[in-house]
């Protein structure tokens, strides 16, 4: 299996030094307490946040292109999503409306949910339409925190099933879940973060 | 016509209703009684020292002198710019956008308005140049001030929304754009309210004050026209400038959303 995403040396005065080798379609997952820095090592990896070492995606490092291409390419999903407008649709493009139906229905989403009001949604329905945003993009490396937390179980099995089948065509996932079951489900690698410090079990 | 002279008894009287703020301030829990009252004493002393230092300033008649006078009404007017947003930055940079953004609008607005509209002989003449600076520093303090003020609250409370919109590859100016836009438009309503109300609501300062001195009513009016325009361009450049420095100094290199740089 090529590798995808190469994570060598990553640091911050907080976290770290991280070391990852994550293969194309395949999954870590990375579980542990509360604040170990589960987040912060995902926003590290987008670039989200100051922090040195080297990332490689594909064999290029990401300090040599542009910050917005590199996070376009290693797309981070938060755990709790962000949005900037008043109506869901207003969140994509609408050209692509019809694709958008089609993945959110493929989550459990009804159709309707496009045209409402943000601020109508559940927290669940928020996260599932978060990652619907990311993955319209196809981005190469998913790097999802907690994308199945404020979901009922039906739910979890549509998102999971979903990711699986991105995994199948290519994808690399990088996950943080707080449920062991799903890490096992989805996790070609397992890892704990405790105190900043990435451990296999 | 004589102006009508007034005694400090006068002015202690209209002092009480600066104590009808700090008690609103304390009852509705809006932490700013202690800045009223600060406010209102500095008020009292810088006039009265302006005072003096006009009458000497004017009798000195010197273009380096009004330059040092008039650069160092920026600077307070910087630091007031600088103090008065909740959120600051941790190092001076909130001093340096204050100083940048009413430093330039000021001077842009102040030479042309001395060059081209009201010409006095020579176009530096203390007289005109001083009270003009005066009055633009004051409106564009205050738009500076304003856009500083939304523009670093808006950042901390729409933190998700920004970074969500950088996680998906658009570009730090995209992300932050209803940010700088909606402090830009805050920083401008004040010259647009007192513009609509001038006339009806408020007579505006100036003008009443030269009505008050005797001038006649049209030729004191047209003086606060252009006042007015040289306001809105002063306040639109301040506010323009604030949001951006602002918005510029909250990023780096990797277009990340740098909070940490605040307090």
């Amino acid at each position: 299996m090529a590798t995808a995403l190469l994570v060598k040396d990553l640091r911050t005065a907080f976290a770290g030094p991280f070391e990852l080798e994550l293969g194309t379609g395949a999954c870590a997952a990375i579980s542990g307490p509360s604040g170990s820095g589960k987040s912060l090592f995902l926003r590290m990896i987008a670039d989200l946040d100051p922090n040195e070492g080297q990332v490689w995606l594909n064999g290029t490092e990401r300090t040599s292109i542009p910050a917005p291409q590199w996070r376009r390419q290693t797309t981070y999903v938060s755990a709790e999503s962000g949005w900037w407008a008043d109506r869901v649709i207003e969140h994509f493009d609408v050209n692509r409306r019809s694709e958008v139906a089609a993945l959110a229905a493929r989550l459990g989403l009804r159709p309707d949910l496009l045209d409402a009001p943000v601020a109508q949604l559940s927290t669940g329905e928020k996260q599932r339409l978060s990652l619907v945003r990311a993955l319209l993009q196809s981005p190469p490396v998913l790097l999802l925190d907690e994308p199945t937390g404020p979901l009922d179980e039906e739910s979890v099995i549509k998102v999971e099933a979903l990711l699986r089948e991105r995994k199948a065509t290519g994808t690399s996932i990088l996950l943080v879940t707080h449920d062991p079951n799903q890490a096992e489900r989805l996790g070609d690698q397992r890892y704990r973060m405790v105190a900043g410090q990435l451990q296999t079990p | 016509m004589n102006p009508i002279l007034l005694t400090p008894f006068d002015i202690s009287i209209a002092a009480s209703l600066i104590i009808l703020d700090a008690v609103l301030s304390i009852w509705l829990k809006l932490r700013l009684h202690r800045q009223i009252a600060i406010a209102a004493a500095r008020m009292v002393v810088q006039l009265v020292a302006v005072g003096y230092v006009l009458r000497f300033i004017f009798t000195l008649n010197n273009p380096a002198a009004t330059l040092l006078l008039v650069l160092v009404m920026v600077l307070v007017a910087a630091r007031e710019v600088a103090a008065r947003p909740e959120r600051r930055f941790r190092d001076h940079s909130n001093i340096v956008i204050g100083f940048v953004s009413v430093g330039f609008a000021t001077f842009v607005t102040s030479i042309l308005a001395l060059t081209t509209a009201i010409r006095p002989q020579p176009w530096f003449d203390p007289h005109y140049a001083i009270p003009l600076a005066g009055i633009i520093l004051g409106s564009v303090l205050n738009s500076a001030s304003l856009s500083l003020d939304s523009f670093l609250g808006s950042v901390r409370r729409e933190r998700q929304a920004i970074e969500a919109r950088l996680s998906l590859g658009e570009s730090y100016r995209e992300a932050i754009a209803p940010l700088v836009r909606e402090a830009i438009r805050r920083g401008l309503l004040p010259i647009i309210n007192q513009m609509s109300a001038a006339g009806i609501v408020t007579l505006p300062g100036i003008m009443t004050g030269q009505i008050l001195a005797g001038l006649d009513p049209l030729e004191a009016v047209k003086y606060q026209i252009l006042l007015m325009f040289l306001l809105s361009g002063g306040s639109g450049l301040s506010a323009l400038a604030a949001s951006y420095l602002a918005a510029w100094r909250l990023t780096d290199d990797r277009q990340r959303l740098r909070l940490d740089r605040l307090q």
